[in-house]
């Protein structure tokens, strides 16, 4: 199935749309270019092999210092059919640039992707292209910088109060 | 400070933004919800979240997959075995022993893990009786539920962060006497759900306050992502322990209630409610089974030992993974992405089931009346614990 999926993809959009795939573990992984995840994923919607009308799970993932880049991965499944497919953006982006990873949303093809993105914002700082309402979800909307990051640093003083004190032992 | 979304200044005369929450007992919690309203009818709905962020992703980066457990316990504290046991199994899967582990080991998994699910529910049925106005049967469900958790007490030493299924066993096999005191319960338990049944499920008033209100079509609730009670009550037979058949599950006997609106439309907040009262009687009867087991072919020997198994490295595979399981309240998912150096995890993100319930409630509350909106968070079954992790 899941080559089925991957070459779904292939066709649709044409060989260079899917960069690497991996179905070796316990669950796929087809890798596919940034700017095609909105269409693929409506493509994978309304097809009538696979028909992932529910996602489960979207995430942001900061994938390290070394590799200065980020990812967003979609667990799609089919409530008509029963399977699962792990979709997957990779972003490069280097520290010192001062703009977010943008990746395109997918809140127009599942609405539950609307809060997972604003979350993935949240925490991670990744830009979603076409959102209708990206703002701060979990954190609070004045909080600086994106906690989830590798390189985050946590802050000190939050509204002009110390977040951590000092620590004093019983003596 | 600007803490609307909605721009006071682009209001028509006759609306007017209103605040409810944070801090209000229908709430469940700390949820705060920025209404437009007009007269008594909700224009819009803004849910407001975070108040409870207590950065679990964060901190699970930092900590071994053991000591993750007692922090999945606190995601949504109703039900913590159901939190554990997805967990537990996801870890075990990465580490390929998820076939190693006893059979008795599953089956004391799964009884307490259901005697959680019902204790759960027995929380969202009284306590959205008391949304609606019918205080009694709060005190019914509580009372219940207090012998439930004295037995998971005696079991796991806690009340309600039980911190008992571990990767690999169980913190302690069962006390002596605990199946004979659970069976006991459930026998006592049954006339129980009758009673309560008379009392609010098919009680006139409680019918007239929530048939037609909030009613949840099925497509919008599968693109919203809802799972668990929210999705069963607008009439879809999908339940993930049928759908993937994890644990021991299969070995068991259990129906999948759904919602057939009875009392008007399918997906309505009574079906939703009807749902949960349904599955308190499965749970029941799956507790039973696996009693019946524990005492008769899985029977606890002296040289049993729930700890034997436990992994003494834990140091999965380079891979990632997406586990997935059906607790009280939905699906609850764990992504995890292992990098095959260390025991701590390069990402844990939790899919909360109660996060993408709520996020359908802006959908539900337009044009609803203030008193239904109510109604409707309440059917939705939410834990902030689990909303904001």
């Amino acid at each position: 199935m899941n080559e089925k999926i991957s070459h779904l993809i292939k066709e649709s959009f044409g060989e260079q749309s899917v960069l690497s795939s991996d179905f070796s573990g316990l669950q796929g992984i087809i890798v596919v270019q940034t700017n095609l995840i909105a269409d693929i994923c409506l493509l994978l919607r309304n097809h009538p092999t696979c028909y992932f009308d529910y996602l489960s799970c979207l995430s942001g993932v900061d994938l390290g210092l070394e590799k200065n880049q980020f990812a967003v991965v979609y667990h799609l499944s089919s409530i008509t059919l029963g399977y699962q497919i792990t979709l997957k953006v990779i972003i490069d982006h280097p520290r010192d640039n001062p703009q977010l990873p943008i990746v395109p949303t997918v809140s127009q093809v599942w609405r539950t992707a609307d809060w997972h993105e604003r979350e993935a914002y949240d925490l991670l700082g990744i830009y979603f292209e076409g959102h209708p309402d990206l703002r701060r979800i979990l954190c609070p909307d004045d909080w600086e910088g994106y906690a989830l990051r590798k390189d985050y640093v946590a802050a000190e003083s939050y509204g002009g109060l110390k977040i951590n004190g000092e620590v004093k032992t019983n003596e | 400070m600007n803490n609307l979304k909605t721009d006071p200044s682009k209001l028509k005369n006759e609306e007017m933004i209103l605040n409810m929450g944070p801090q209000h007992p229908s709430m469940h919690g700390v949820l705060r919800l920025e209404l437009v309203t007009d007269g008594e009818t909700v224009k819009e709905c803004i849910p407001h979240i975070g108040y409870l962020h207590r950065c679990f992703e964060k901190h699970a980066e930092a900590l071994n997959y053991q000591q993750i457990i007692p922090f999945v316990d606190r995601m949504d504290y109703l039900s913590s075995m159901n939190n554990d046991h997805v967990f537990v199994m996801g870890v075990e899967k990465m580490l390929g022993i998820d076939q190693t582990i006893p059979k008795r080991v599953e089956y004391i998994r799964v009884l307490v893990c259901e005697l959680n699910r019902i204790a759960s529910h027995l929380i969202a049925i009284g306590t959205y009786g008391m949304d609606i106005g019918a205080v009694t049967p709060f005190f019914f469900c509580f009372k219940e539920r207090e012998h439930i958790l004295n037995l998971l007490e005696w079991a796991s030493g806690a009340r309600l962060l039980y911190n008992y299924i571990w990767i690999g066993g169980l913190f302690y096999d069962l006390p002596v006497g605990f199946e004979q005191r659970c069976s006991e319960f459930l026998t006592q338990f049954k006339p129980k759900m009758r009673e309560l049944d008379e009392l609010l499920t098919n009680n006139s008033i409680f019918i007239s306050r929530t048939q037609n209100i909030g009613v949840l079509p099925l497509d919008v609730a599968i693109n919203y992502g809802c799972s668990g009670p929210m999705l069963r009550g607008s009439g879809i037979n999908y339940d993930l322990r049928r759908i993937d058949g994890y644990s021991v599950y299969p070995e068991l006997d259990f129906e999948i209630p759904i919602g057939e609106g009875k009392m008007g439309t399918t997906g309505d907040c009574w079906d939703r409610f009807d749902v949960r009262v349904r599955e308190i009687s499965e749970s029941i009867k799956i507790a039973e089974q696996c009693i019946e087991r524990l005492t008769k072919e899985l029977k606890r020997s002296p040289e049993f030992d729930p700890r034997a198994k436990l992994p003494k490295k834990l140091i999965p595979k380079a891979q990632e993974f997406y586990c997935r399981g059906e607790m009280p309240k939905g699906e609850l998912g764990y992504y995890f992405i292992a990098d095959g150096k260390s025991d701590k995890p390069f990402r844990c993100k939790a899919r909360a089931a109660s996060f993408s319930n709520l996020s359908v409630l802006p959908e539900l509350a337009k044009g609803a009346m203030i008193a239904d909106l109510i109604a409707i968070l309440g059917s939705i079954d939410i834990v902030l614990g689990e909303v904001d992790r």
